[in-house]
């Protein structure tokens, strides 16, 4: 039992500090991946801008994709509701309103980290090459750091529950996006296949979901659907979008106590069917059917997830005598 | 550290004696500080602000986005009160809250007090802040002002004042347990030898306190800190007591008043909750009993208050003897419910509604403090000899149109302590704010926040006008320490 408001800051919180973690893992990869670009490759930091879904802002703004107008804008735009900017600051907000819910750890780390973020994004000089990555890296970490100290600072009580809801459904949702961007901007340059470009992208992919590693070790060589099997459907990578899914949904459960495999209210059922598709499905049904299709009815269905989380436990209604 | 170019300006200074050597409780700490390199203090003293930076110890000055956040300014000299100093202190304070709250109990329902030609009547029922829907209130034990922050002043003569008593909302007690825990941080090694009483129950005390409020029935008292919200300038502190007493911090749209009880809105429904130790002002916490348009607070409390079924801290009514004009009868309180003389004396307090004291108050505006009875954080205010012809002359006629709004009080040169001022140390006029809880008992938290007007000459303390404060450290009985043992194992 948790105030409704606490709860819903600290989903967000949450939520917030894996969306600025995942903004950076996506600026860190292209940071990369342009070293290794051939001279006639396609503007990959149009594809960026594409994966975030905030390309409309972007061409408003700033009209041409390159390394200094997106990087700004997805690190250091305070406009940008979406930037690593705010973001951090949208999580360190939320969780000013609720420091009482939270430990006092988990407070001052978000606090330092917005006053290193906030001391950047004031900074008057953009961000250049020479820059290096290493901000990037910095803010990927403080994800990571961020967890840690939530998962060993915090009592596992409701309100880790909706931290950790909130974090595998955001996680979920980018790790999909990144998997659309590549599958569905990359890849039309069909002459590309197979290639060693080809296989450097997926790599970069691999690497910007810190999962080249322990895909090598689970599938050896590179194949699109073998990626496709790994970031989509594994139950063991913890930033596969099925391990996601099943995580939310042990959390989910956690909060109102309804065992696992019944629903109770809209979000359990969401969830879990959601979870069922995903578990009884294969790469290769997937690719056959069309995997942007997929990716887009998986974010679809989680928009709905969100909205009836925010309308069965957050949302603020009369009470009737 | 430099101590040579300091200079005492014949004001009473709290670490050092007339002659100028140290006092003896501040002997030691004295020493330490002429031992420290040029530099060393001003190190210290970035990294305990850095620290309040980190810990988001901070006030927001605009109120836009990313906010221009400070921190609260922070002296790294602590502020020392000798043991015997401190009893003097603490049973004056006792005496004067338990008289106090005697007098809330009688003016809300006997008015004995005013029908024994104590305190006129006109003086209670025309102060701003008395509350006449609080009449006939019994409020859980009889207890009134359960939390209150004294302000007091010390003038040349050496003499403690009581300055104003804050009995409604007084903030501040957070800086004293986060300024204490980053002085043991940064400052450790005078810390250790000088045997500073710890401040850190204060939490512990105060969950007690409000726990004990409960109604009879309440079995596991959900207890509540309510605050105005995230943008009051004191959100802080709120969301600091809440977290320290591991208890729900919640706004006015976070509860319901439902059934008779009141409720807060949760994951799970409605949850019934017995205390709530509020942080907003009489004025907003019900729109149903006092301002209409009040959105801070929860519609309906004050009849489920009024029935028994919440507690609230502190009860609302307890302003009226904030007004600076109840304020000058306190020492007759004293006299009147205890039989005692008051052990902490008020400061000599001409009221402007008398027209004696009224003539002497305009003939010598050049000398006095003149008050409005009911502002505080240092506005509505007239320091007459810094003030300018034309300011005078704004008051005075603002004293003869509201001769009942007014009071005026001596220029009192409010005693010194050293200041680290860019790597030199100079002296800045201070005041004190002890904390006090009424429960089972009466509490005096064994320290305070020290406030200092940080800019030269300045006389004005508050954090709204170039105020700063201190760690206050109030030394214990017991000089002696014994050294730490260790086993074999560690002491080679």
């Amino acid at each position: 039992m948790m105030l409704s408001r606490v709860a819903d800051s600290i989903y967000w919180m949450s939520r917030y500090i894996e969306r600025a973690e995942n903004i950076a893992r996506y600026i860190n990869v292209n940071l990369s991946l342009m070293l290794d670009q051939q001279p006639d490759g396609q503007n990959q930091w149009d594809a960026l801008i594409q994966i975030t879904g905030d390309h409309a802002a972007f061409k408003a703004k700033h009209g041409a994709a390159t390394l200094a107008s997106v990087t700004n804008f997805l690190a250091f735009d305070r406009d940008h509701p979406n930037s690593i900017f705010s973001c951090v600051r949208a999580a360190r907000e939320n969780a000013r309103t609720v420091r009482e819910a939270i430990s006092s750890e988990m407070w001052e780390y978000l606090n330092r980290l917005y006053l290193k973020v906030r001391d950047r994004a004031a900074a008057k000089d953009l961000f250049q090459i020479e820059e290096g990555s290493q901000f990037f890296t910095e803010i990927r970490l403080a994800g990571n750091l961020f967890d840690g100290i939530t998962d060993n600072t915090m009592t596992h009580n409701e309100g880790w529950h909706f931290c950790r809801l909130g974090r595998m459904l955001e996680r979920a949702d980018k790790t999909s996006r990144l998997l659309d961007v590549k599958y569905f901007l990359l890849l039309p340059s069909l002459s590309d296949i197979g290639t060693p470009y080809d296989e450097l992208q997926w790599s970069a992919l691999l690497r910007s979901s810190s999962a080249y590693e322990m895909y090598r070790k689970r599938h050896g060589r590179i194949t699109p659907d073998k990626v496709v099997a790994f970031l989509v459907l594994d139950h063991e990578f913890p930033r596969a979008m099925l391990y996601c899914i099943a995580r939310a949904q042990e959390s989910l459960h956690n909060i109102t106590g309804t065992p696992l495999g019944t629903f109770a209210n809209t979000a359990e059922q969401q969830l879990g069917s959601l979870r069922s598709q995903l578990a009884f499905s294969s790469a290769k049904d997937i690719i056959r059917s069309g995997l942007h299709e997929f990716i887009d009815e998986f974010q679809t269905t989680l928009n709905e997830v969100d909205a009836s989380i925010f309308q069965n436990f957050f949302e603020i209604r009369t009470v009737q005598d | 550290m430099r101590f040579e170019d300091y200079q005492l300006d014949g004001f009473f200074d709290e670490m050092f004696q007339p002659d100028g050597s140290p006092r003896p409780g501040s002997a030691l700490l004295y020493q330490r500080l002429r031992s420290l390199s040029d530099g060393d203090l001003t190190r210290y003293q970035q990294s305990a602000e850095r620290a309040l930076l980190n810990l988001g110890i901070t006030f927001q000055v605009y109120s836009d986005k990313e906010g221009t956040e400070k921190i609260f300014p922070f002296d790294i000299i602590p502020r020392i009160i000798e043991a015997a100093e401190w009893r003097v202190i603490e049973s004056g304070l006792r005496q004067r809250i338990y008289a106090l709250n005697l007098f809330l109990q009688d003016i809300y329902s006997d008015a004995k007090i005013i029908k024994d030609g104590i305190i006129p009547a006109d003086v209670i029922k025309s102060a701003k802040t008395y509350r006449a829907n609080c009449e006939g209130l019994k409020p859980p034990q009889g207890i009134w002002c359960h939390v209150t922050g004294t302000d007091l002043v010390r003038d040349r003569d050496g003499q403690m004042y009581v300055l104003e008593d804050n009995l409604r909302c007084p903030s501040g007690v957070s800086y004293v347990l986060e300024n204490r825990r980053v002085m043991k941080n940064t400052f450790p090694s005078v810390f250790a030898d000088l045997h500073v009483r710890s401040v850190s129950d204060y939490p512990g005390k105060l969950l007690d306190m409000l726990q004990n409020l409960a109604p009879a029935n309440a079995v596991n008292p959900e207890v509540v800190v309510l605050t105005p919200g995230i943008y009051n300038s004191a959100y802080f502190e709120h969301s600091f007591l809440a977290q320290q007493m591991g208890v729900e911090l919640v706004e006015g749209r976070d509860l319901v008043v439902h059934n008779g009880y009141v409720h807060m809105r949760t994951t799970r429904g409605l949850q019934k909750i017995d205390v709530i130790y509020r942080r907003i002002d009489d004025d907003f916490i019900d729109p149903q009993a006092f301002r209409a348009d009040s959105v801070l607070g929860v519609p309906g409390l004050m009849e489920v208050y009024r029935a028994g079924r919440v507690a609230l801290a502190n009860a609302p009514g307890t302003g009226v003897a904030d007004d600076k004009v109840v304020y000058a009868y306190v020492p007759k309180m004293i006299k009147y419910y205890l039989g005692e003389e008051a052990i902490l004396p008020n400061v000599p307090t001409y009221l402007c509604w008398i027209d004696a004291d009224r003539q002497h108050v305009l003939a010598n505006l050049d000398k006095l403090v003149v008050k409005a009875a009911n502002e505080s954080g240092g506005y509505g205010m007239l320091v007459g000899p810094h003030a300018s012809e034309a300011e005078r002359e704004k008051f005075a006629g603002l004293i003869k149109a509201n001769p009942r709004n007014y009071i005026a009080q001596p220029t009192l040169g409010l005693s010194r302590v050293p200041v680290l001022v860019d790597d030199t140390i100079a002296g800045r006029h201070v005041d004190l704010r002890p904390y006090i809880l009424y429960g089972k008992d009466i509490y005096v938290l064994p320290g305070g926040l020290t406030r200092v007007a940080l800019k030269k000459g300045s006389l004005v303390v508050n954090s709204s006008q170039g105020g700063g404060s201190k760690d206050t450290w109030v030394l214990s009985n017991n000089p002696a320490r014994s050294t730490q043992h260790g086993n074999a194992n560690g002491s080679t």
